[in-house]
């Protein structure tokens, strides 16, 4: 009995043990795309080797190419968009819903459908490849006005950032008592690029703000916090125009920072900022404006008001930003404008510069949204 | 008397479909049945692993069961067979096609427990086939699955451009058409007996 029992055993075991080394040869065989090469925006040292099978977007961030992607693989969130000239496969059922008609004309895939099965031709924007997710220790949490609190986040792991001075990262705030998830907030860099091994954000509360509340009623020195960065085309252009600075409250980090920048590559170009602002409570860094137009010859700082109270004893220029702007004395054809802030004060700028004949791409501008 | 294989193959076809006469199969057969091309694609996948598992199943119950005395273990052994060429066959798809791959998602592994496929075998174990038989069975009953549902595949794209009454539109009206096709189909059976 026992031995029939051992025999039926074995023989269903065998038949197993046989079907399953059959399954195993087809995975090895059928299965296997060998090594497959993708090609990287036309460049042979940005090209990588990968084992085929696989999805793109698993392939891209296992070699730290940070394709924004919010579930994961999943197909449901329709961030990991990247251009797929060669390669890719039909477009599958599970991607047209996230392809608007030109994306489809441009081959854009979503990156986490594509299966990686022969050599690709991909292209994805250049910033992404120096993005990456920071940690690090906040140092400092300085108060620059009543409302605007500077944060020195010390980067420990990866120990140092490069970015281009007017660029901005996304700092996550995490779970805590006024939301039950985390969220990424953007803020620009106001750091000096040249020191990478700490950053620095600006931050003006917003009522009722998740992440700015996080940051002015929960966060402490000391605490370890996350970025990701860093993003954006909004950078110093490397011509010989003159330079408008126009910002009003934390939009004064980037433009920080490309003063920084002005300074450590001794650019020397005429240039002016204009600080918008209500009251002097309002105003900060300026000091530190007045160093920099020390440092540099040609630079002229231009805090304005426009609420001026009595005890403010303001002898500055009054009225809104693009008032005082209007006023200026530039030739607004040749020159070059930088503006930060909010979307309604870069609109009436924008208006502004074009009225007194600034070409449009001329104009550099990053909305607060 | 010994029936003739060709005889089993085109009787499997039409006289004794499996799904229009024996109505096994239906569940995929109701959800792949919107395009002409996902249902031919998984017509071929079934008619594949059936016709394979056919000759499997005959070897292995001629030669292994029946001999060693382990009938009763028939079921297990089968599905375990069926099982492993389903992932063969799902890999090759993979390989080959994958929109067809994504358009017959998770009906592609479920044909495992098709159960036109495991009837089937159960039948040519019954009917006590010989080798030629077995095949031409399990082929002539994969590519009869596939006849039905390819029309009824066919009917169904265009009865988009119909009025379809609201409470019978999908499932509903597919079943009235199943029972339709197989009217015409059960007309025929017992033309060519094959037990």
């Amino acid at each position: 009995m026992v031995q029939v029992l051992a025999l039926h055993v074995g023989i269903v075991v065998a038949i197993g043990a046989l079907l399953a080394v059959l399954l195993e040869l087809a995975d090895r065989f059928i299965a296997n795309y060998g090594e497959c090469r993708i090609v990287i925006n036309e460049s042979e040292d940005k090209s990588i080797t990968v084992d085929g099978g696989g999805n793109l977007l698993g392939a891209l961030v296992d070699r730290k190419i940070f394709i924004p992607s919010a579930c994961g693989g999943r197909g449901s969130c329709g961030l990991c968009k990247v251009k797929v000239h060669e390669g890719g496969g039909p477009l599958l059922p599970t991607e047209t819903p996230y392809l608007s008609k030109e994306e489809l004309k441009n081959n854009v895939r979503l990156s986490c459908q594509v299966k990686v099965r022969n050599d690709l031709r991909i292209e994805i924007p250049p910033e992404l490849f120096s993005i990456r997710e920071f940690r690090g220790k906040v140092s400092r949490i300085l108060d620059r006005t009543y409302d605007m609190k500077e944060l020195t986040i010390d980067l420990l792991e990866p120990d140092s950032i490069e970015f281009k001075p007017g660029q901005y990262v996304q700092l996550t705030a995490p779970e805590y008592a006024k939301s039950d998830q985390p969220v990424y907030r953007a803020y620009s860099l106001a750091s000096d690029s040249t020191h990478r091994n700490y950053v620095q954000l600006l931050i003006r509360r917003v009522p009722d703000g998740i992440c700015t509340t996080w940051v002015f009623d929960y966060l402490k020195q000391g605490q370890e916090v996350s970025i990701n960065g860093p993003y954006g085309d909004f950078f110093l252009r490397p011509t010989d125009r003159e330079i408008i600075f126009i910002a009003g409250g934390s939009g004064l980090a980037p433009i920080r920072s490309m003063l920084f920048e002005m300074v450590h590559e001794g650019i020397d170009r005429k240039s002016t900022f204009y600080y918008g602002a209500q009251a002097r409570a309002d105003l900060s860094y300026v000091e530190e404006m007045h160093e920099f137009e020390d440092k540099l010859p040609r630079f002229r700082f231009m805090p304005a008001l426009s609420n001026p109270q009595q005890t403010d004893e303001w002898e500055g220029p009054t009225g809104l930003i693009t008032e005082v702007v209007d006023r200026g004395d530039h030739d607004f054809k040749e020159a070059e404008a930088y503006l930060c802030g909010s979307p309604g004060m870069i609109d009436a700028c924008i208006k502004v510069l074009s009225v007194k004949g600034m070409p449009g791409d001329q104009i550099f501008y990053d909305k607060f949204a | 008397m010994e029936i003739p294989a060709v005889a089993i193959f085109f009787a499997a076809i039409f006289t004794s479909n499996i799904l229009l006469v024996n109505f096994l199969g239906m569940c995929s057969f109701l959800s792949i049945s919107r395009e002409i091309k996902a249902s031919v694609g998984l017509g071929l996948a079934v008619t594949f692993v059936l016709t394979t598992t056919s000759a499997i199943a005959y070897f292995l119950n001629e030669y292994i069961l029946v001999p060693f005395g382990m009938e009763h273990l028939r079921y297990i052994v089968f599905i375990v067979v069926i099982a492993a060429f389903v992932q063969l066959v799902e890999i090759v798809i993979e390989r080959i096609s994958p929109i067809l791959y994504i358009n017959l998602g998770i009906f592609l592994p479920l044909i495992t427990v098709n159960c036109a496929i495991l009837g089937s075998l159960l039948f040519l174990v019954i009917r006590d086939y010989n080798f030629l038989q077995s095949i031409a069975f399990g082929a002539g009953s994969g590519l009869g699955w596939m006849l039905a549902i390819v029309a009824l595949a066919g009917i169904r794209q265009r009865m988009k451009y119909s009025k379809v009454p609201p409470a019978l539109e999908g499932p509903g009206i597919a079943l009235i058409i199943t029972g339709l096709m197989s009217l015409a189909f059960v007309g025929f059976s017992g033309m060519i007996p094959i037990q």
